[in-house]
């Protein structure tokens, strides 16, 4: 019976990442309308735009191989595991042995290597354009993200998201040097993985300055509707991944009756409120950045990543 | 030293041509004058054909404007292009359209003529049967690990159709090719023969985000063939109409080039600015875009109580908010390292080419037409022409925005001397057709830069022959120097700066 619960718990916690996704990045788009004085798309437009995609026809070029028709399942399939596996609003579900940040990381890391090569299979200049792009950004935040993994792992003992959660909210953590790092690090990165501004604009249309958007144009009907709802889930899980580990208060804890649910749901929904609020505001007050910025940018964080999981070898309280 | 006047006295000149004179050169002549195109004494402000001759129209040292015109027998002249490359594209355009070859041409690739007209040399004598279909070689740019891109003419973003062909080591820019003509609507085909109205209403299409100063440029060639002088206050809400249609253009342009940098803030308050202008423009002449509201002869609306109180509203507004946004663009450092040293202009690129507008203010080449050679009610009205040096993307935003300031300055002005009385004088030809066809031709100061307007009118009063000379055809060819050895991501960025015009230069 418990098992049955716990299965069920899980479940929901697949299906609300799924759900939630679209209204994330709704929500990102008003908040950035609004803040630029426009009324802005509603916030289910994702949704609708999702709906749209998937009735639509899928054009495919003439030389696309059985590759390029794949991928899009394959980019969805990992993303959607990998966001799955961040506890979201309790600690300890069913598959929570699995959600290691280690394994989050490959995930995301193959999604992109097929999503590359995608983008090259049909030898348009602009796929290779964004292929070279994202590897380039790729070969820098992934180091950068596996050395804040291995300053958490540090820090609590562990690289299973669930233990390290239940580190956090604990009073054992204090105030530490490395933890701050890691947060600015790990802030980076997901602005940089998830191609928002400055490193990319994910709004723009013109399609010399595209990263991810230049892998996708040739992208169609059901095709790009999934690649779409991975790259909201991935924004979603970057988001819950800074808050299970950053904020992880409200989390329910292991074996949690439904009250205890409850408000670790509610107090999800408004740390991802708070959060995209903050996304939506930096990315209105910068501008992008040259392309050969990013390395620096994205360098800055390796940098800051690597500090942190130094200081810990040369204190265990920093 | 030569003097453009002493070579238009040895020539043949025409009568019935004003303000500028015109002569029919001999060929030595013309080679002179080239000469002086070559060693970047003289500037050349427009080349065009006609079925048997060609046309040159210069700005010699002393900033005098003059035409000269060669016989072209047998359809041949010696080419411009060969020693001064800014007339490359409009000698191409010329053999395109009339059929004459340039003798010594170095490009002889067809320009506006995609091949699709169904007609070749259309505005010839004899037009000749469709141009067979042929591939068009982009140049050559040879070396280890280049590669090609072509971008356009359909492009993501509802933007006008034009082909950009990028040949790139890595995201480096090596040599940008661009191909244009694609918006080739034959207006200057649809002019010949047409009644002055109906081609006063085709000039005001040409470009539609400067159908004012088109108009405008168009309307005083007019007047300029007729001696027809427009009455005072017509003169000055023409001036009116094309300081709005500057704002509203280069508020945009603002907007539009941080927003290519993805700095949506600016765009959306410099688009609410420029929707202000759009609708006080809307309010005082009728229309939001002033089209058709210049006419030969003066000009179609009256501005009343209600119109100047949006326009000294709309002033007011603009100069409450743009210091804000100017302070913005100022101190956002990530917008600073997009723009600042992105895209250079060489000064004396910006020369050779004679470049107007921005384009070649931001690289020092202080030109403005309503300064000079002037025209009225400018003469009249106190103003700057800002120029900088630094040729970037940074100096030619820098540009828009002291000439926003200046043509709010001017504005005020107007409106505040605006004299009463008619809008509209007579534009008659009957009366003279015994003297035979006249000719006049216009500057006028578009946001873009100086916009040239030649025509000539038959003994009945129709138009025989128009050329309109968009301030484009000297600032793409600026582009391709400017991208090169920045990367491929800020192409966008430098076009916006460039903002030229496609349907301008398609013609």
């Amino acid at each position: 019976m418990a098992v049955i619960f716990e299965l069920a718990v899980q479940g929901a916690q697949m299906l609300l990442v799924l759900l939630l996704a679209p209204l994330l990045i709704g929500f990102v788009r008003k908040v950035k309308a609004r803040l630029v004085r426009r009324q802005g798309p509603s916030l289910i437009q994702p949704y609708r735009d999702l709906i749209r995609l998937m009735r639509k026809e899928v054009v495919l070029a003439d030389n696309a191989s059985w590759l390029f028709r794949v991928t899009p399942y394959l980019i969805f399939a990992a993303t959607w595991v990998a966001a799955a596996l961040v506890p979201t609003f309790a600690a300890g579900l069913q598959f929570s042995w699995t959600a290691d940040l280690i394994v989050i990381v490959a995930l995301l890391g193959s999604a992109r290597f097929f999503q590359a090569l995608a983008g090259m299979d049909v030898g348009t200049s602009f796929g290779g354009i964004g292929a070279s792009r994202e590897v380039m950004i790729a070969s820098l935040a992934e180091p950068a993200m596996l050395l804040i993994v291995f300053s958490l792992a540090l820090v609590a003992g562990a690289t299973q998201l669930s233990t390290v959660a239940a580190f956090m909210s604990s009073s054992e953590v204090g105030l530490r040097v490395s933890l701050g790092m890691s947060l600015i690090a790990l802030v980076m990165v997901a602005i940089a993985e998830n191609a928002r501004i400055p490193v990319d604009n994910p709004a723009t249309h013109l399609e010399l300055t595209m990263v991810h958007e230049a892998m996708i144009l040739e992208y169609s009907g059901r095709h790009l509707a999934m690649i779409e709802l991975a790259t909201f889930l991935k924004l979603l899980l970057y988001v819950s991944l800074i808050s299970c580990v950053f904020l992880p208060w409200g989390l329910a804890s292991v074996g949690a009756g439904p009250e205890a649910l409850a408000f670790g749901a509610a107090a999800y929904l408004g740390k991802l409120a708070v959060l995209a609020v903050l996304l939506a505001v930096f990315e209105t007050a910068v501008a992008k950045m040259r392309v050969f910025r990013v390395p620096d940018f994205l360098g800055a964080a390796l940098m800051l990543a690597l500090l942190g999981t130094l200081l810990l070898f040369v204190s265990r309280s920093l | 030293m030569p003097v453009l006047s002493d070579l238009i006295d040895a020539g043949r000149r025409i009568e019935h041509h004003a303000p500028w004179p015109r002569a029919l050169v001999s060929p030595k002549a013309w080679s002179l004058a080239v000469e002086q195109l070559a060693y970047g004494r003289w500037s050349l402000v427009g080349l065009w054909g006609e079925p048997d001759r060609v046309h040159m129209t210069l700005l010699d040292e002393a900033r005098d404007i003059g035409v000269i015109s060669l016989d072209c027998r047998g359809g041949r002249y010696p080419s411009v292009g060969q020693h001064h490359p800014p007339a490359l594209r409009l000698e191409r355009a010329a053999a395109d359209l009339f059929g004459l070859a340039p003798q010594g041409l170095p490009d002889t690739r067809r320009w506006l003529d995609h091949g699709r007209w169904g007609v070749s040399h259309p505005l010839a004598a004899r037009p000749g049967g469709p141009a067979a279909a042929s591939s068009y070689r982009f140049l050559p740019a040879e070396g280890e690990s280049l590669h090609q891109i072509p971008v356009g003419p359909v492009h993501a973003g509802i933007i006008e159709p034009g082909h950009f062909r990028f040949t790139a080591s890595g995201e480096t820019v090596v040599r940008l090719e661009e191909r244009l003509g694609y918006v080739h609507k034959g207006i200057e085909g649809l002019m010949a023969g047409a009644p002055v109205e109906q081609a006063a209403r085709l000039a005001g299409r040409t470009s539609g985000d400067s159908t004012v100063a088109y108009s405008l440029a168009f309307a005083r060639a007019v007047e300029a063939a007729l001696g027809v002088t427009p009455p005072p206050r017509a003169i000055w809400l023409r001036a009116l109409m094309a300081e709005l249609e500057r704002l509203a253009n280069h508020l945009g342009d603002i907007g539009a080039i941080c927003n290519d940098a993805a700095f949506a803030i600016m765009h959306a308050h410099c688009g609410v600015l420029r929707e202000r202008v759009l609708r006080a423009a809307d309010a005082a002449f009728g229309h939001r875009l002033m089209r058709d509201r210049i006419v030969p002869g003066g000009a179609a609306s009256d501005l009343n109580e209600t119109g100047t109180g949006s326009i000294r509203s709309l002033v007011a507004e603009i100069r409450q908010r743009f210091p804000h946004l100017v302070e913005l663009y100022d101190n956002t450092a990530s917008l600073q390292d997009r723009t600042v040293a992105t895209g250079r202009v060489k000064v004396e690129l910006a020369r050779q080419y004679a470049a107007g507008g921005y384009v070649g203010r931001a690289s020092g080449r202080d030109f403005d037409a309503r300064r000079t050679p002037g025209y009225a009610p400018y003469d009249q009205l106190a103003f700057d022409v800002p120029v900088l040096q630094e040729g970037d993307v940074n100096a030619r935003v820098w540009i828009r925005v002291r000439e926003v300031e200046q043509s709010l300055s001017l504005v005020d002005q107007i409106l505040g001397r605006l004299p009463a009385g008619p809008i509209r004088a007579e534009v008659a030809a009957a009366d003279n057709a015994a003297d035979g066809p006249r000719e006049g031709m216009a500057l006028a100061e578009g946001f873009r830069g100086d916009i040239l307007a030649w025509l000539r009118l038959g003994a009945d009063g129709t138009i025989e022959r128009c050329h309109l000379r968009d301030p484009s055809w000297f600032q793409w060819p600026l582009l391709e120097a400017a991208i090169e050895g920045n990367i491929v991501a800020d192409f966008p960025l430098c076009n916006k700066s460039f903002n030229c015009s496609y349907s301008g230069h398609d013609l």
